[in-house]
């Protein structure tokens, strides 16, 4: 806020104040003078024959109003409200947050404190521990990967066996906290259009869907010398890089030829946002667990 | 015309100060309430002390192994006798709050205030404060003298004994309420050995100061200044609603007699205006004015004269309870118009009532469809939503309860495997809802989520959503 302002505001709260103070005080000199005689003292309003009293404020209602005076000014005094004026309590909303945030953190240290020290494998069969893992990943994972975990177009689906960096506890651990960042590059201007339609045909064959022998075969070739770096010679891809295996029936963005040439042709970037920064250590475990529990419901 | 208080005023001149000027700044006269014994006192004692009853011994009592009352705010649970009603019952105290508004309405209609008189809390623990004073200090007189005379022992202890009954009456029922919030036996016990939390602590304490101020001090000047029901009960009032009421025909001209004197060759009537009715009255009025805003229907003047009226050897019933009709006309109707209209309107409100929580399913159902980057998942032939389905188990044991999906066309289901909810949990469980690709017409079409309690095919409640395809 400016200085004008500031002082604007002070100006405007000021002045309101010691106005309404006058009003308080004029008018309640007026109406003790004649207190004597009340019945006399009328305000000259009158309606089907009811005249109206001019009484005074009984005391106790004007005490009231001093008392509000006397609150405004000590308000005023200790909390920011006037103008740029930061208050001489110290007190900010910024750290009011902040005073609630640690609140709640030493209220849910207990609970997350307890589960925090399990094993991932244990945890994930203690049904109470899964409950609220569900919850929080309805709040923080369901958005992309369904509330499942089933995930979505793009979005990996984390009740399969399928795992694209691995599918260990600590692997799982290490996607949560740190987040993945995966990079197809695109190929458009290396194997031109025609070996694009080549390469998916390939693609195709690798994972046993129907698809077109001769261009397969051309595909075979720009495959070994274009894709092994990542997916690997026999296209089983390769977990430390996050590169899919493109020899099961899983995809993350379609399997159909159209989905396949688009992916060949213009890359994908896909990326899973680091939750360490956003959610605490004790929760990232108990989310691992539940993502871990996942794949293990599945299999049985 | 004066401009000291009304009563002073009205009590003691005649009839014919027909406007009274009040000052609302002045403090009131304290009321010294006269001691009666009648019919209508016993009555008062025979309505107040099982209502008193009730409201001490009902939070100790155990149904299904829970108190049956408690009103558990932070768990926003209300058990009520054989119920617990949840936060989306509130529909259920709505209606109840709205039949004993009629309730207290047709009954208004038939006889007046009773309700202020005989049960309402205000009267019945003020009377109780009254029986204390009473017991310490004496009747009227004793305790005009007593007040007057100057500090000395007598007047010390005789006044700490009734601060002493109040505030102790005033903390018995401070507890006993809060043990309709906190179970009572951990209250009575954190109570006596200074273990409360604070807020516990500050409610104990605020009630009873809440009931302190107002049986011992506020009393009266609640009904006149703050009861709403007060405010509005006149509207409800015709000719043939009994209420307490002075004969005038019968009374006036009022004034003293000598025993013997034949007063009706005076021009006298019964009343002999001797204001037992106003020294008894607790809201300090006189009956005599007629029928007042004030007047809570207690029937402590009605007993008041009639006392006397056995002591002059006339017949009772100068003040009693009694219709305007029969005061002028001699005849009162009882089923009126207004009276059956309300009557009706209660039973009707009652019956369905009763009707609704006799039916009450306890079971809630919602299901979320998932809002992700697809609406919906392609698996092969197959078309899936995903919902976040809640169930909440509103019954007092567990049940397993079975989804369903209802629909137009054949929706199966994956992904809810059927887990025993326990009373009073909500399960939160993600559903897979699939169907064939074939099958679905539409992009959106309707369905209903359904769940079932396997041991119990009458607890069951749906969800209405829709599923969307391509």
């Amino acid at each position: 806020m400016s200085t004008f302002w500031s002082l604007w505001i002070i100006v405007l709260t000021v002045t309101n104040l010691v106005l309404l103070l006058w009003i308080l005080f004029a008018n309640r000199k007026r109406a003790v003078v004649g207190d004597e005689n009340t019945e006399a003292k009328t305000t000259g309003h009158e309606y089907d024959g009811i005249e109206e009293y001019d009484n005074p404020l009984p005391r106790w209602w004007f005490f009231m109003f001093v008392l509000t005076f006397v609150f405004t000014v000590f308000y005023l005094a200790a909390y920011p409200g006037l103008g740029s004026w930061k208050g001489f309590l110290g007190w900010t909303s910024v750290g009011e947050l902040r005073s609630h945030q640690k609140e709640a953190e030493t209220l849910y240290a207990d609970t997350y404190g307890a589960y925090a020290q399990m094993p991932i494998e244990e945890l994930a069969k203690n049904t109470d521990a899964m409950k609220m893992g569900f919850r929080l990943f309805s709040n923080n994972c369901a958005i992309c990967h369904g509330a499942d975990g089933g995930g979505n177009p793009g979005f990996p689906n984390l009740t399969d066996h399928d795992w694209l960096y691995g599918g260990t506890p600590e692997k799982i651990l290490e996607t949560i906290t740190h987040g993945r960042v995966a990079a197809m590059p695109a190929w458009v201007g290396v194997v031109g259009e025609e070996g694009i339609v080549q390469l998916a045909e390939y693609v195709l064959k690798l994972s046993g869907s129907e698809h077109d022998d001769v261009k397969a075969e051309a595909g075979a070739k720009l495959f070994s010398a274009n894709c092994v770096v990542c997916h690997g010679a026999d296209g089983k891809g390769n977990e430390t890089v996050g590169a899919p295996n493109l020899t099961d029936d899983i995809w993350l963005y379609g399997g159909d030829p159209a989905t396949i040439r688009q992916t060949i042709r213009d890359g994908r970037a896909g990326v899973m946002p680091a939750q360490g920064e956003l959610l605490k250590q004790d929760r990232i475990h108990l989310l691992a667990a539940y993502v871990y529990s996942l794949s293990m419901n599945d299999s049985e | 015309m004066s401009d000291k208080p009304a009563k002073s005023a009205s009590s003691s001149s005649s009839k014919d100060a027909s406007i009274r000027y009040v000052n609302l700044y002045e403090a009131d006269d304290k009321i010294y309430i006269r001691r009666i014994t009648g019919f209508y006192q016993r009555l008062r004692r025979y309505t107040g002390i099982p209502l008193m009853l009730g409201f001490l011994l009902m939070p100790w009592l155990v149904i299904d192994g829970r108190p049956a009352m408690l009103f558990d705010l932070p768990e926003r649970k209300f058990h009520v006798l054989w119920l617990t009603f949840w936060p989306q019952d509130a529909m259920y105290l709505a209606w109840l709050l709205v039949i004993s508004a009629f309730l207290l309405f047709t009954v208004t209609v038939l006889v007046g205030r009773v309700w202020c008189g005989f049960t309402c809390p205000q009267t019945v623990w003020t009377q109780m404060f009254i029986w204390a004073e009473f017991v310490c200090e004496g009747d009227r007189n004793k305790r005009i003298k007593l007040d007057a005379q100057p500090w000395n022992f007598e007047k010390i202890w005789r006044k700490s004994a009734k601060q002493a009954i109040w505030i102790a009456i005033s903390l018995v029922t401070s507890l006993t309420f809060i043990g309709y919030f906190t179970p009572i036996r951990e209250l009575i016990v954190g109570f006596f050995t200074i273990d409360l939390g604070l807020a516990t602590a500050f409610w104990v304490f605020f009630f009873l100061i809440a009931t302190y101020m107002n049986a011992g001090f506020m009393r009266e000047q609640f009904c006149k200044y703050i009861c709403p029901y007060a405010r509005f009960q006149a509207v409800m009032y015709d000719k043939d609603t009994l209420t307490v009421s002075y004969n005038p025909l019968r009374g006036e001209k009022r004034g003293p007699r000598k025993s013997g004197d034949d007063y009706k060759a005076q021009g006298m009537g019964d009343c002999i205006d001797c204001s037992w009715c106003v020294q008894v009255c607790p809201v300090d009025i006189d009956i005599r004015d007629g029928l007042q805003a004030e007047c809570i229907d207690c029937g402590l003047c009605v007993d008041a004269c009639n006392s006397v009226m056995d002591k002059m050897g006339y017949e009772r019933g100068l003040i009693s309870f009694t219709t305007e009709d029969a005061i002028h006309n001699g005849k009162t109707k009882v089923f009126r118009p207004r009276l059956l209209g309300y009557g009706l309107m209660l039973s009707i409100m009652m019956g369905l009532f009763v009707y609704s929580i006799a039916t009450r399913v306890p079971v809630g159902v919602e299901a979320q469809r998932d809002r992700g980057v697809q609406m919906y998942r392609v698996a092969g032939d197959r078309i899936i939503n995903v919902y976040t389905l809640k169930i909440s188990n509103m019954d007092r044991q567990t049940h397993v309860y079975d989804v369903t999906i209802e629909g137009p066309h054949k929706f199966g289901i994956d992904g809810y495997r059927p887990i025993p909810v326990v009373e009073g949990e909500v399960l939160v469980v993600p559903v897979r809802v699939e169907v064939k690709k074939a099958d679905l017409k539409k992009k959106k079409t309707e369905i209903r989520i359904r769940a079932r309690a396997r041991d119990n095919a009458e607890i069951t409640a749906f969800h209405e959503t829709t599923f969307i395809g391509p």
